[in-house]
């Protein structure tokens, strides 16, 4: 039979599938027309820079059809073997017990039954449901569409998301400039021009770009060449030398984890002393220098944040730290501090929070948007056509839960939260309590709204539906969970899932779910929108995409919206869910219509060709972020979500002050004598670092950023390609383990060699790798990734048993990065290490 | 007739492993008869990435060098296979014709660059074809290149001289892997790592200040170089002969000035080196 080539697009990037005989062959980087891609030109120093006439993907882009195929996908409706509804549950057994095969009918009168019974028995809010992230694409299909319209109808407790990437920048630079419409992170318009035409130096710090650029495939490795040709310094600091530094760096600064903020400080000290920071931009665009000037100065408890003070904390030489901050203030300098602009690592430790508000400061003392002084995720900020709407999963209008697409938006009546990291202690020792809305987008209030659960007159949760399965991976102390999924209080327990996973074995029932490629969606590439709007301006392109059905669902897998809209027909809310009888289909093309694409492409056209590329306009006038702040203008970027743009207001920031703030004012208003996030951001000494009593214990600490080769748990454990990549997992006595690295000096003094499987532990858990000797880590740190897919205990069912699968999170710790701060802290983690004689 | 080749740009490669798991897809489990029969789901790396680790903590740079079959002018493969087992097409690919070469694993010895795996299901040697399938079938590269994100790789017809391959070839100092095996490879190189000798000099009364501009010279066998530490106090000579005998000598007007014998077996990070008075 002739092979046919649908398009789609993934997590990974846009995408062209082959199929033939009905049998998926190839996924390949979509193939646009040549005639189609007008790439926009930068010139800078006598270059003109554009970007190549085609599409990357990531790597794991490049495992779709291993990964649609996997021998871990959940191929029919199970029922735990113990499980009986209508006698014995045995909670107990959830995480040990088999399963049996049953018919999808006995599956949907079980789930729909057990719904019916807990909400007569208990009220909706004894329901509750949550989806992973980032497994599939497509504003139809995605986690916030049917699994949102679904429980809105029924009325159910929502579980708030944490801030899970970027908990530093979230609940910490929000108090020193804003942008809590953007979460934290900053704007990013036109800042690759900004660094092309006027930087000298770019610092990356806790920022690893070529591992992490979430959903904008690799569009940026190639900007980053050309700053290489330009001769732009390249700086890094990061416990590990990450896999940007090391085929760019010019130079690697390794502090001690959870000491970044005194080399921050230290850094502040050197600029006060040389005079070196821009006084000018200091007093008209910032508050409350002179307190944070006393501070480094020690004027206030007696010690200076000298460059010695701050080499005793992180092992850095003085020297060094002198030298850094003189040639930061010597020329025009950028500072990336990961992904969006605030992804790393060092925001996801204890304190997490003084991180990121120190890092917008030392910016602030060096004129932040002066030409060629921005804050840079060295990921995003692209030319694009920021006009041309069309939406993103996060934006009201991309999901089928709230799109304008739908004649009926259902409302959740219940008043109820939880709190996901939070979530096995509210099972567990209720009750809970915590301040906090999770993604604190709306305001800078919401962070100091205060939680309770269970809420007053109101039930405890008895039934969790659960949407995916990466909690084991992503999570933090996820032993917890274990427990968490075992009590009797959770009477019933569904997992909806495509593949098995870390948390599918402790359900009672498990519903098969479809992949992306086995159903119909529409999406723009990269583009989640929400609180990351304008997101595809990490891409070369902006390229929306017909995402076609390119094979049946295997098995007897369903799409999402069908189980759901199967379910609805149980409880009779068919006709609610599906807004009066809606196929998939219709939603696909109800999106398209909501958008500008109809007055770009006819849908007809759409179809046959299954994509648009929508280019940057010809005349395009560059609007660089902060470029307005610091020059006292009116805010001129396109950034929608901004509410003082086009105000009297626009010329402020998002603070309360509309300065950046060294005093925070939202801080001092509602925190004044907080100690753990004081008024004025400091180092604060980890509670699980190099210093403390724990560390004679489990001398060694382990980091765990972002993984490389999988997105979030996704694609890792069902892709065995990816385990042929040494720096993901390494092949040993037949099984793919996680990759450990450590420093040779740590390694031989544990008898420790090259490729031993080792175990490593503290008093929460015990997860095996295989280790990796390597120069990249600093002595006393290990690296190995967060997120695995695998969770793989060698007794099942048991909290605290060994991890064979890497789940590093099963390590660290639940505590959250400050009392009034519900983050988490995955890189505020000590342990052992030990050759493990399987 | 058009003659295929390859160009691998180290110093674009950000060891992303596009070009590995690209050849993968195209390959493993899809049976492209008569130029491939399906690649096994692991086991075989027709694009082999090695990443080399280079330098010593705090200075410390990683290489990675892809590396498919070379499809050699001079293929000893070719050469040594029975029957025709293995052959050169008139455009420069080298072919295992997955027929004729059925049950021949000494084919794999055959090859000095290591880069022919045996397929035990199918008792039969395999390596890279530079998707020869999709070229006959009109593609313009191999699926490896397609999915690079750099422009690391670069495909293309060496024979007519507007290709872009031919006009990089011009302006790129290439090299062969391994010239030594006399092989007159198709896949060529730019930027294969040498070997590197750094170090940061402190001086012993001033250590909290990174000395700038600190004479270093290095002499080798064939070369004298000079440099100026920079803003940190480092230096760094790049791109050095392996396994050769240097002398580097670090000089600052009121210390003693001294000398370190480095030998290039591997990259080398000096430390901190203290200038006395």
């Amino acid at each position: 039979m002739k092979e046919k080539i649908f398009t789609s697009c993934t997590v990974g990037g846009p995408v062209s599938v082959h199929v033939q005989d009905g049998v998926i062959t190839k996924v390949r980087p979509l193939a646009i027309d040549q005639k189609d891609l007008k790439p926009w030109t930068i010139e800078a120093h006598g270059k003109k820079f554009s970007p190549h006439k085609k599409v990357t993907v990531a790597p794991f882009a490049l495992v779709e059809r291993q990964r649609v195929y996997a021998e871990d996908r959940i191929k029919y409706p199970m029922k735990r073997i113990d499980f009986d509804p209508d006698g014995e549950r045995h909670p107990e057994n959830r995480g040990k017990s088999g399963y049996v095969r049953i018919s999808w009918e006995e599956a949907l009168d079980i789930v729909s039954s057990e719904m019916k019974r807990i909400r007569s028995n208990y009220g909706p809010e004894a329901i509750t449901a949550i989806s992973g992230s980032h497994h599939n694409w497509g504003l139809v299909g995605y986690k916030m569409g049917p699994l949102s319209r679904f429980f809105n109808i029924l009325g159910f407790t929502a579980i708030f998301d944490n801030p899970d990437s970027w908990e530093g920048f979230h609940w910490g630079a929000i108090h020193t400039w804003g942008f809590y419409w953007r979460l934290g992170a900053p704007e990013q318009y036109d800042v690759l021009y900004d660094a092309l035409k006027n930087t000298d130096t770019i610092v990356y710090w806790s920022s690893d770009p070529d591992t992490v650029k979430m959903y904008t495939a690799q569009e940026s490795s190639q900007w980053r060449l050309w700053l290489k040709e330009l001769g732009i310094k390249q700086i890094f600091v990061d416990p590990f030398c990450n896999h940007t530094a090391v085929i760019m760096g010019d130079k690697w600064l390794a502090p001690r984890p959870g000491t970044d903020t005194a080399l921050a400080e230290a850094i502040a000290y050197v600029w006060i002393k040389e005079d070196t920071y821009d006084k000018d931009y200091v007093s008209k665009r910032t508050v409350g220098f002179e307190q944070f000037k006393d501070q480094i100065l020690g004027k206030e408890d007696g010690t200076p944040r000298t460059p010695q003070w701050a080499q005793e904390l992180t092992d850095i030489p003085a020297r060094t730290i002198t030298a850094l901050a003189r040639q930061w203030a010597s020329g025009r300098t950028m500072l990336s501090c990961g992904c969006r602009g605030g992804w790393g690592g060092a925001g996801r430790q204890a304190y997490g929070h003084e991180w990121g508000r120190l890092m917008v400061l030392l910016q602030a003392m060096q004129g932040l948007g002066k030409p060629g002084v921005n804050m840079w995720s060295v990921c995003q900020g692209a030319p694009i056509d920021a006009d041309t709407y069309f939406p993103g999963y996060a934006d009201p209008d991309g999901s089928i839960a709230r799109s304008s697409a739908a004649s009926y938006i259902p409302v959740n009546p219940v008043k109820q939260r939880l709190y996901r990291i939070l979530f096995p202690d509210a099972i567990l020792n209720p009750p809970i309590a915590w301040k906090g809305e999770g993604f604190c987008g709306q305001s800078i209030e919401q962070q100091f709204i205060p939680y309770e659960y269970p809420m007053k007159d109101h039930s405890e949760v008895k039934m969790f539906y659960r949407y995916g399965s990466s909690f084991m991976g992503t999570m933090t102390q996820t032993n917890k969970w274990v427990e968490a999924y075992q009590s009797p209080k959770l009477e019933f327990v569904v997992n909806q899932d495509c593949w098995w996973g870390g948390e599918s074995r402790f359900a009672d029932i498990v519903l098969p779910a479809c992949t992306n490629l086995e159903r119909n969606d529409i999406s723009e590439w990269a583009s989640a929108g929400g609180y990351s709007k304008h997101g595809s301006n990490g891409c070369n392109y902006r390229v929306i995409v017909l995402q076609q059905k390119c094979i049946e669902p295997l098995w007897e897998s369903k799409s999402d919206y069908e189980i759901f809209r199967l379910l609805s027909a149980k409880l009779g809310i068919e006709n609610e869910f599906t807004d009066g009888g809606k196929t998939e289909e219709d939603w696909v093309k109800g999106m398209y219509d909501i958008s500008d694409a109809p007055r770009l492409i006819s849908w007809d056209e759409l179809k046959k060709k299954g994509y648009h590329v929508i280019p940057a306009p010809d005349n395009y006038k560059p609007t660089p972020a902060f470029r307005w702040f610091y020059e006292g203008r009116d805010c001129d970027t396109p950034d929608p979500l901004n509410p003082k743009r086009g105000t009297e207001k626009a010329k402020e920031l998002g603070t309360y002050s509309g300065k950046l703030e060294f005093v925070s004012q939202s801080l001092s208003q509602q925190f004044p004598d907080d100690e753990e996030r004081p008024v004025v951001p400091r180092y604060i000494p980890s509670w699980e670092g190099h210093v403390s009593d724990l560390a004679k214990k489990y001398p060694l600490q382990i980091i765990s950023p972002h993984p490389r080769f999988s997105l979030h748990t996704h694609h890792d454990k069902h892709c065995k390609w990816l385990g042929d990549i040494p720096d993901h997992r390494i092949l040993k006595n037949g099984y793919y383990y996680q990759t450990v690295r450590i420093h040779p000096s740590d390694a031989q003094a544990r008898g420790i060699s090259e490729g031993d499987i080792v175990r490593m532990y503290n008093d929460r858990a015990q997860v095996l790798g295989v280790v990796r000797l390597t120069e990249r880590v600093r002595p006393g740190v290990l690296h190995s990734y967060c997120s695995s897919g695998n969770y793989d205990p060698l007794e099942p069912g048991k909290a605290g048993t060994i991890d064979r699968g890497g789940c590093i999170n099963l390590l660290s710790s639940v505590r959250i990065l400050s009392k009034n701060a519900p983050g988490m802290a995955p890189n505020s983690c000590l342990v052992e290490i030990e050759k493990w004689e399987a | 007739m058009a003659k295929y080749g390859l160009l691998i740009d180290i110093s674009k490669c950000n060891g992303c492993y596009n070009c590995f798991l690209a050849c993968r897809d195209e390959h493993c489990g899809n049976d492209h008869q008569p130029i491939a029969a399906p690649q096994p789901y692991s086991d075989h790396f027709w694009m082999r990435v090695i990443e080399r680790e280079r330098g010593a903590y705090p200075h410390v740079k990683v290489a990675y060098t892809p590396i498919p079959c070379m499809h050699c002018e001079n293929p000893t493969c070719v050469e040594q296979a029975p029957d025709g087992a293995v052959y050169k097409r008139p455009d420069g690919i080298v072919i295992i014709d997955p027929v004729k070469a059925k049950g021949h694993k000494e084919i794999i010895s055959s090859c000095p660059y290591r880069v022919i795996f045996w397929n035990e299901e199918l008792q039969l040697p395999q390596k890279c074809t530079l998707c020869a399938h999709l070229i006959d079938d009109g593609w313009k590269e191999p699926r490896c290149v397609e999915a690079c994100p750099t422009g690391a790789l670069l495909f293309g017809d060496m024979d007519d001289p507007d290709s872009e391959i031919s006009k990089a070839r011009k302006a790129l100092p290439v090299e062969d892997l391994h010239p030594e095996f006399g092989l007159n490879p198709k896949v060529v190189y730019n930027g294969l790592p040498g070997r590197f000798i750094a170090g940061s000099v402190v001086l012993e009364d001033n250590p909290d200040e990174c000395p700038e501009g600190v004479k270093v010279t290095l002499k080798g066998p064939k070369t004298s170089l000079s440099a100026g530490t920079d803003n940190y106090g480092d230096f760094e000579f790049e791109g050095l002969e392996p396994d050769t005998e240097y002398l580097i000598t670090i000089e600052q007007p009121g210390y003693q000035p001294q000398e370190h014998k480095v030998k290039t077996r591997i990259d080398t990070y000096l430390g901190d080196i203290v200038l006395n008075k």
